[in-house]
């Protein structure tokens, strides 16, 4: 984990309720995709977490979704604005799993840190399958970033209005893949698991109090355990959840 | 030059300044931080006789200047707390820890209190009386006078150790159970512990918290934390650790003057983990911009 500060670059609508902050700052404490950062916002006590999406030496961005005050605020914020932020958090995603077809599954709000992780399971050779899903069309983001890394990629849109109609679980194909990797709402997640025969690793989410594991607030009790979202997760398998 | 150090019950700190419980683990993930040889001390994770997971999720809420927990005493239990999380501390801190303990039972509090007061590296008992967030245990040994004073009289009684008894500020009288202890043999008070709260999800229109309410805490008590302090401090002559939305050097010696000996700063670690020594850097500067000397001599001064 490190404090640090970050200017934003840009800040920018990529799809409805959708928006990517691009950073310049120290990134140096991310070492795998699925970790997040803390961020300090002027409209409340504690911090509040997002993924990372991407980072490169001296930046990193994030995608978020509007969904309340706080990140209403951040639309409104302006590059040159200056966040104070705790960076490099909780354990990312398995990239040594051995899997060769891995299946990366991501609803709404969960697709950002399945990006770098594309990114970086194809870079080893695999061949990655993509389903996301949306509520809709016009809330579709990183479908064509995920094909131009190379990856087979099928929507899902709960309306219908694009792909197929139903959730990302209903845009997958368990018999191409050995193993998945998945974040997004936590009944698509425990669906996922009845589901699929094949292992794998979901990616939680929490109300947190500080982040870094002081404070016991996003205990997860699972077959080890209590164990932190924010330090031991947000990453499990599925054999530890007993999901 | 200014002076920092304080004298807790007997052992000398180098300055007033103890990470609270429940926000400071056992140290270690601030340890890979700073080096928590800066603080006066810390207050471990508050420590049951048996493991406990804790509440359902979600735990936590917030508002404007605070938050909300409702944790509910997640801990290894004390016998891995002494097994595993003591040697590993002592790797890292090298100063007399507090044991923060809560039980469910007289005989619980005894026992681990017992236990605990063994260990080399526990400088002081803090008896948590005062946990809002466990149903039979906690609190409702801090809500009255007489059961107060029956768990004070019956640690004070098998431990070596300074016995600190950690006050709930969800009482009518809070001066009342803080004479209670002292009669008992209390060596020194801590408060306050966190204020009962509520917050709702409007989508479902239920408490947001599975366990309804919760514990709230930061700059949102600081000011019921410093009336608290002062009531107390003048009913009783023991020592008094002033806790409650500390954030600022200007907050500390703000406590002190109200009465306290030593404080603790508590949620401001969630927020910034680096508060405390945020705060020593700041302490010298604020002291001389108050002309304060020795921060020993302030205890108390406001009354």
């Amino acid at each position: 984990m490190k404090q640090t500060v970050w200017t934003i670059q840009d800040n920018t609508r990529i799809a409805r309720d959708t928006w990517r902050m691009r950073f310049s700052g120290d990134s140096e404490a991310f070492i795998k995709p699925g970790q997040f950062l803390n961020l300090s916002l002027d409209v409340y006590y504690l911090r509040r977490p997002f993924s990372v999406f991407d980072w490169a030496p001296g930046q990193a961005s994030i995608i978020y979704k509007v969904l309340g005050r706080g990140t209403e605020h951040m639309t409104c914020l302006q590059p040159g604005a200056r966040l104070d932020v705790l960076c490099g958090l909780g354990n990312g995603f398995s990239l040594d799993t051995g899997a060769r077809r891995p299946l990366l599954l991501g609803g709404g709000a969960g697709i950002p840190p399945l990006y770098r992780l594309c990114r970086e399971l194809a870079g080893q050779g695999r061949l990655v399958q993509v389903a996301l899903g949306f509520g809709g069309a016009d809330e579709i983001f990183l479908a064509e970033e995920f094909r131009a890394l190379g990856a087979q990629v099928s929507v899902a849109t709960m309306d219908g209005s694009a792909g197929l109609r139903g959730t990302a679980l209903d845009a997958c194909d368990f018999t191409q893949a050995d193993f998945f990797h998945a974040c997004g709402p936590t009944a698509m997640l425990k669906a996922l698991c009845a589901q699929a025969g094949i292992p794998g690793e979901v990616s939680l989410e929490e109300r947190m109090g500080c982040g870094f594991g002081a404070c016991m607030g996003c205990t997860v009790i699972t077959r080890q355990g209590p164990q932190r979202v924010c330090k031991e997760g947000p990453v499990f398998s599925r054999e530890v959840l007993g999901w | 030059m200014v002076d920092l150090s304080v004298t807790l019950c007997g052992i000398e700190l180098t300055n007033p300044l103890i990470a609270a419980s429940g926000t400071f683990g056992f140290g270690q993930e601030y340890a890979s931080l700073y080096d928590l040889n800066q603080l006066g001390s810390f207050s471990f994770k508050g420590t049951t006789l048996e493991p406990r997971e804790g509440n359902p999720a979600p735990r936590i809420a917030e508002c404007p200047g605070g938050m909300l927990n409702a944790v509910g005493l997640q801990n290894p239990g004390v016998h891995k707390v002494i097994s595993e999380e003591l040697p590993a501390l002592a790797r890292v801190f090298g100063k007399p820890v507090m044991a923060n303990v809560s039980g469910f039972s007289i005989a619980e509090y005894v026992e681990i209190c017992q236990l605990l007061d063994a260990q080399e590296q526990v400088g002081w008992l803090e008896v948590n009386i005062s946990c809002p967030n466990v149903h039979g245990g906690g609190m409702a040994f801090g809500s009255d006078p007489g059961a107060a004073a029956a768990v004070t009289r019956a640690v004070r009684r098998v431990c070596k150790k300074p016995v600190i008894i950690k006050l709930s500020p969800n009482v009518g009288d809070i001066a009342q159970i803080a004479r209670a202890c002292e009669d008992e043999g209390a060596d020194g008070l801590s408060l306050i512990n966190t204020l009962l709260g509520l917050r709702l999800n409007l989508k479902t229109k239920k408490p947001l918290l599975p366990f309804v309410t919760g514990g709230l805490s930061g700059p949102a008590i600081f000011p019921v934390a410093l009336r608290m302090v002062w009531q107390v401090y003048r009913a009783v002559r023991i020592p008094i650790i002033g806790m409650g939305g500390i954030q600022s050097a200007e907050d500390v010696i703000e406590m002190m003057l109200c009465g306290a000996t030593a404080v603790q700063v508590g949620s401001a670690n969630l927020v910034n983990p680096y508060a405390c020594p945020d705060i020593l850097r700041d302490l010298p500067r604020v002291m001389a911009r108050y002309n304060i000397k020795n921060l020993r001599d302030i205890t108390g001064g406001a009354h």
